[in-house]
């Protein structure tokens, strides 16, 4: 039985189409996935992403455990700053992908994929040792909204009355709205300028309703949600990264603090990274318009040399790309790889894994 | 509610056969690209190629999925309808004006397992 998020009644009185994903009944579209997309690359979309998972922090020993935990260095951060990076198994392999908030000295807030979050806790209490800390799954009792695109700041502000223009990229602060307790942050998982909100589920629906009543904000599926993440190259835990999959072979190493003295993976991605990894992901641009998909075979030289992790006929490009896991002798720019799709082959060549350009406020 | 028009055949993977001659227009049914969504891309095959009863020929697809066509009708390709190369949308706008492929029927026989359009409405309605 799949779970349903603070937003499940929304969704379906909007007429969305309900799908499973990450234990979830998620919407994956209302209008549809192209008009959705191009909502958030123009104007402004709402996500419900009250599945991600949250995990709170705190004890004398919380820096230095998840300095322990985390690739990412996050050492006498101030509070407000958050950091992307990733949890590692001790061969390397990624356990998920997460942000991780300051809170405080000895607080913080670790967002975390939903279909990753009872591995996620079991993980993070087995690796607790001697530390002083302790750990709460708040998942179930927090909400939280994705707010994108270039007019993402003027409805944040105007619709939901909340004070977000002076936070800068990837900064957030707790603020009490309509009486309670609330992050707002600026951050996201599209490429645009927006805000991640979290708060208990009433505020959320709360807000989810103004936004619908305001018209400035398009409810925004998962479908959308995978072709805005993707055109601008950012991964997806699954698809881009797992437990077969380091950061080194993703291509993710500046996330990935080596100078630390120690967290869990470290020697393993440091051989990798001094080494070379055996496979990476990469970008790949057909020549016309046929569509890589998750799981079809790269070949070269008539033999199998990897698989796609991810591919589109791009949304805001018009163009069939794709990233895909490779092994490293033909992981270099430039390099023709042909994809097997319904059969036949289709000529492709390996460019950067970033088909649409980022659109930050800084 | 989808259109569905007499005098075509249909197959129960929403694939249709319009006959002229000795010659079977095929493409997909209304229903079916109500289903899809937004067709980005056809994958088709070249003309000359042969197309079997009951075996994928090629695939219509949306932004997130790949769906096989299935031929409804064993025989050559003739044409390709080659506007959708560039306009797949064109499916949406109207199926069954948008045909995919022209096939030289080799077994006109093979139309007997079809359904009418009254038995495709019926099945479009379970």
């Amino acid at each position: 039985m799949e779970k349903r998020t603070c937003l499940y009644d929304k969704h379906v009185a909007a007429g969305a189409k309900m799908v499973p994903f990450g234990g979830f009944e998620m919407p994956l579209q209302y209008e549809g996935i192209t008009e959705e997309h191009n909502a958030v690359r123009t104007a402004c979309g709402v996500f419900d992403v009250s599945h991600m998972g949250e995990v709170v922090v705190t004890g004398p020993d919380a820096e230095a455990y998840v300095q322990h935990i985390f690739t990412n260095d996050v050492a006498g951060a101030p509070k407000g700053k958050i950091f992307y990076g990733m949890m590692l198994y001790e061969d390397g392999g990624t356990v998920d992908d997460l942000l991780v908030y300051c809170l405080g000295e000895s607080k913080f807030l670790l967002v975390i994929n939903a279909a990753n979050i009872d591995k996620d806790f079991a993980w993070m209490q087995a690796q607790r040792g001697t530390f002083d800390v302790c750990l709460e799954n708040k998942s179930d009792v927090c909400g939280q909204l994705a707010i994108q695109g270039p007019q993402a700041e003027a409805v944040t502000t105007e619709v939901l009355g909340l004070n977000c223009a002076d936070l800068a990229f990837y900064t957030f602060k707790v603020d009490v709205a309509d009486g309670v307790q609330v992050v707002i942050s600026r951050t996201g998982y599209t490429g645009e300028d927006g805000f991640e909100i979290y708060g208990p589920h009433a505020w959320i629906v709360a807000c989810w309703d103004k936004l619908m009543a305001s018209g400035r904000a398009k409810p925004c599926g998962l479908g959308c949600r995978d072709t805005l993440r993707f055109e601008v190259g950012l991964p997806l835990y699954g698809d881009e990264l797992s437990a077969e999959i380091s950061p080194i072979m993703a291509g993710l190493g500046i996330f990935v603090k080596l100078d630390k003295p120690s967290f869990i993976g470290r020697e393993a991605v440091a051989a990798q990274k001094a080494e070379g990894p055996v496979r990476k992901i990469v970008g790949i641009a057909l020549e016309g318009h046929a569509i890589p998909r998750h799981g079809y075979e790269v070949m070269a030289d008539g033999q199998k040399v990897g698989e796609v992790t991810t591919g589109y006929r791009s949304i805001s490009t018009g163009q069939s790309v794709c990233m895909a896991l490779v092994d490293a002798a033909w992981a270099k720019l430039g390099t023709p790889l042909d994809i097997c799709i319904h059969r036949r082959l289709h000529r492709g060549t390996v460019v950067k894994k970033k088909f649409y350009d980022k659109h930050y406020k800084k | 509610m989808s259109k569905v028009i007499e005098g075509l055949y249909y197959s129960e993977s929403h694939e249709y056969v319009k006959v002229e001659g000795e010659y079977g227009y095929i493409g997909i049914t209304d229903f079916a690209q109500s289903q899809l969504g937004n067709v980005v891309y056809v994958d088709m095959p070249g003309e000359g190629d042969e197309v079997t009863a009951g075996e994928p020929f090629g695939a219509v697809e949306s932004v997130k999925a790949a769906s096989d066509l299935i031929s409804p009708v064993s025989g050559e390709v003739v044409e390709v309808n080659t506007a959708l190369e560039d306009t797949p949308e064109l499916v949406n706008e109207d199926a069954f004006a948008n045909w995919i492929i022209k096939v030289k029927l080799s077994d006109s026989a093979e139309l007997d397992a079809l359904m009418d359009a009254a038995a495709y409405t019926a099945a479009c309605a379970e």
